[in-house]
């Protein structure tokens, strides 16, 4: 084992995720302490784009494995590679982001690299004996613990997308390829195809900003004030649970407990009364706005800032100003 | 085709968690417990295929904990599966996520099962490594966070959607293969009173450690991470609510998201 931080640099069609260049921060720190260099991993086939803007947050190496059957992304195949890239690089903790894919994958790699795993972690620190410990959040955010990890295994973690910023301004990492052997069995799940979902608006997973709605709305006709301000502010639309039963919204819009956990720069929660299902799912955001009319509503306790009014008069003239502001 | 559907015991999701004087728990008296909600949606899925297709022999549902436990093992029983199965031992409690998909893929493991249900992640602990684990450790392909579930007619493949950020990925698969349920696979049916009496009948076969062959070799080999302290949330700063007629207070909550909170 070396003292070094494998980071998963997860892309998709030679785009890295956002949250993938958010790992390079805590690596650095880790790899300070412990001695080592940050190296990034890349999965996929083309890779050229994805690999330049991984150099920019200034890791100091980058492993290629590439192949055309790595074009979409599947457990099997990406555990192997992965599996792969750690094999080579040896390194005492590899960090993944807490997305869909690596949610998904961690648990496969860890299993088969026999390594100890912490999923959605915010915190990350080498204890007193050299261990990773991390804090991370449990019911639905209600309470964090911290979970230590084993001083003579790999470690492997996923961290909670925007828990820390990209850094910029790097340059000059080593570069390597490594080849992609199948293994056994891993042409067993066949990807047919990413359906994407219909119209080009965000997904509350990949925003900055959410603008929320809920029961208050009435119609699905209704949430178009709500898509009005959400393009101003190049903003995802998300729903409360009410809202997508009531098939104003899709349920892939849905925050909460059974929906979607988000943790945004700005979420404002439009006529939602804040119960604690949807409080489980947004209470991460870093800032929170209200907009209700009933100023007993709980999402108020939570609110960084909060306006008690009705949200047919507020969020356009909330769309009204910040088009002005633009010019 | 066997299928196993995998339940798991959490607090209900209004409980208000305290965290107990020594930090090393929460407080779990007086703690309301139900059926994971990701588990509902894969109990029925679980049923569903049993009540439509004919090639379905039976559906199991395991589960690990303690004797409390075996209440969510009912509720699984009253919505159809034919048989239980109870993971029960002190020796279960000390275990990390990976160890326990070691653990039940040491116990399931020949027991011809071709499907296994469960939930894309638990409500307590969020850790959502289960399914894949599991996968992995038996080295079967899985589907995460699945909200589609389509047979072939052979019954042998199915295809599924899974949800990804702004897409939903659209993948097939053979058996045997590991599933894990988001919201929008099914939703539970409420299981009725006369069902529920019924649930008691059923057979459920309690576990120990001493029975499961090998376990001791197979969970060494992964995880070993442990819980060591819960800390309340990060309070949050008191909020601000901003007075005035609607124009005016849209424009003042503008001025603050972008001079004060810098988030616009
Ligand atoms: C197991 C389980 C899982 C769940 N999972 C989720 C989940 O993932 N996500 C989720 O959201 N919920 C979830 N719920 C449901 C949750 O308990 C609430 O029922 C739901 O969040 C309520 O949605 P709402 O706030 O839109 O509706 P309501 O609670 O009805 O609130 C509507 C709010 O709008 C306000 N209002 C009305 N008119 C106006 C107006 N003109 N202007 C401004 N404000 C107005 C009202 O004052 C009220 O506060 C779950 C429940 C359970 C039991
Ligand atoms: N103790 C348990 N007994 C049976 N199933 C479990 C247990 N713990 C977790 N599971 C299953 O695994 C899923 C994911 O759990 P987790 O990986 O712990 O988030 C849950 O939704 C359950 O279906």
């Amino acid at each position: 084992m070396t003292n070094d931080i494998l980071v998963f640099a997860e892309q998709r069609n030679d785009v890295v995720h956002p949250a993938a260049l958010q790992l390079v921060m805590p690596a650095k720190a880790l790899a300070a302490t412990t001695g080592g260099k940050v190296v990034a991993c890349l999965i996929g086939d083309k890779l050229d784009n994805a690999m330049a803007a991984v150099e920019k947050t200034g890791v100091d190496r980058i492993i290629a494995v590439s192949a055309p059957q790595l074009g979409l992304y599947s457990a099997v195949r990406y555990r192997t590679a992965l599996a792969t890239a750690i094999a080579n690089v040896e390194p005492r903790i590899v960090l993944l982001a807490a997305t869909f894919m690596g949610r998904d994958l961690a648990p496969r790699v860890a299993v088969k690299t026999q390594a100890a795993l912490a999923t959605d972690v915010v915190e990350l620190t080498i204890s007193g004996d050299g261990a990773l410990d991390v804090r991370r959040p449990v019911y639905n955010g209600k309470a964090f613990c911290h979970v230590s990890f084993p001083e003579d295994r790999l470690a492997i973690a996923s961290v909670r997308p925007n828990t820390f910023s990209a850094p910029a301004g790097g340059s000059g990492a080593a570069r390597a390829a490594l080849a992609y052997t199948p293994g056994p069995g891993d042409d067993r799940i066949n990807v047919q195809e990413i359906a994407r979902s219909a119209g080009a608006v965000k997904d509350v997973t990949e925003a900055d900003i959410i603008v929320s709605g809920g029961r208050a709305l009435k119609s699905e006709d209704n949430f178009k004030i709500l898509y009005e301000l959400a393009q101003e502010l190049d903003a995802a639309v998300g729903a409360s649970r009410a809202a997508c039963d009531a098939g104003y919204q899709p349920h892939s819009r849905q925050v909460g407990l059974t929906g979607k956990t988000v943790t945004p720069r700005l979420y404002i929660a439009c006529g939602i009364s804040g119960a604690i299902q949807h409080l489980a799912g947004m209470r991460g955001s870093k800032v929170i706005v209200a907009i209700n009319t009933d100023k007993e509503a709980p999402i108020f306790k939570l609110a960084d800032y909060g306006i008690v009014a009705d949200v047919f008069k507020v969020v356009p003239a909330l769309t009204a100003e910040v088009q002005r502001l633009k010019g | 085709m066997k299928i196993l559907v995998l339940v798991r015991q959490v607090p209900d999701s209004t409980t208000t968690i305290k965290i107990r004087p020594d930090a090393k728990d929460i407080e779990r008296t007086g703690v309301k417990m139900v059926v994971n909600p990701f588990d509902e949606f894969a109990i029925e899925q679980a049923v569903l295929l049993r009540e439509k297709r004919p090639d379905v022999q039976s559906v199991t549902a395991l589960i690990v904990g303690p004797a409390t436990a075996a209440e969510a093992l009912r509720t699984a029983l009253a919505v159809g599966a034919d048989d239980g199965m109870h993971l029960q031992d002190d020796a279960f409690t000390a275990l990390d996520e990976l160890q326990m998909a070691a653990l039940i893929a040491a116990v399931v493991q020949g027991g011809g099962y071709d499907l296994i249900l469960l939930g894309k992640q638990e409500i307590d602990l969020d850790s959502g490594q289960l399914g894949p684990a599991l996968a992995e450790a038996l080295d079967w392909p899985h589907v995460g966070a699945t909200v589609k579930l389509e047979f072939a007619a052979d019954g042998k493949s199915f295809v599924a959607r899974r949800r990804i950020e702004g897409a939903e990925e659209v993948v097939q698969l053979a058996l045997p293969a590991v599933v894990t349920a988001d919201k929008g696979l099914c939703e539970m049916r409420y299981p009725s009173l006369p069902n529920l009496m019924k649930a008691k009948k059923k057979p459920v076969k309690v576990v120990k450690a001493a029975d499961v062959p090998g376990l001791a070799e197979a969970v060494g080999r992964v995880g070993g991470t442990a819980l060591h302290t819960f800390q309340p949330p990060p309070a949050r700063p008191a909020g601000k609510l901003i007075a005035g007629e609607p124009d005016q207070a849209a424009k003042e909550l503008v001025r603050l998201l972008r001079e004060e909170a810098k988030a616009i």
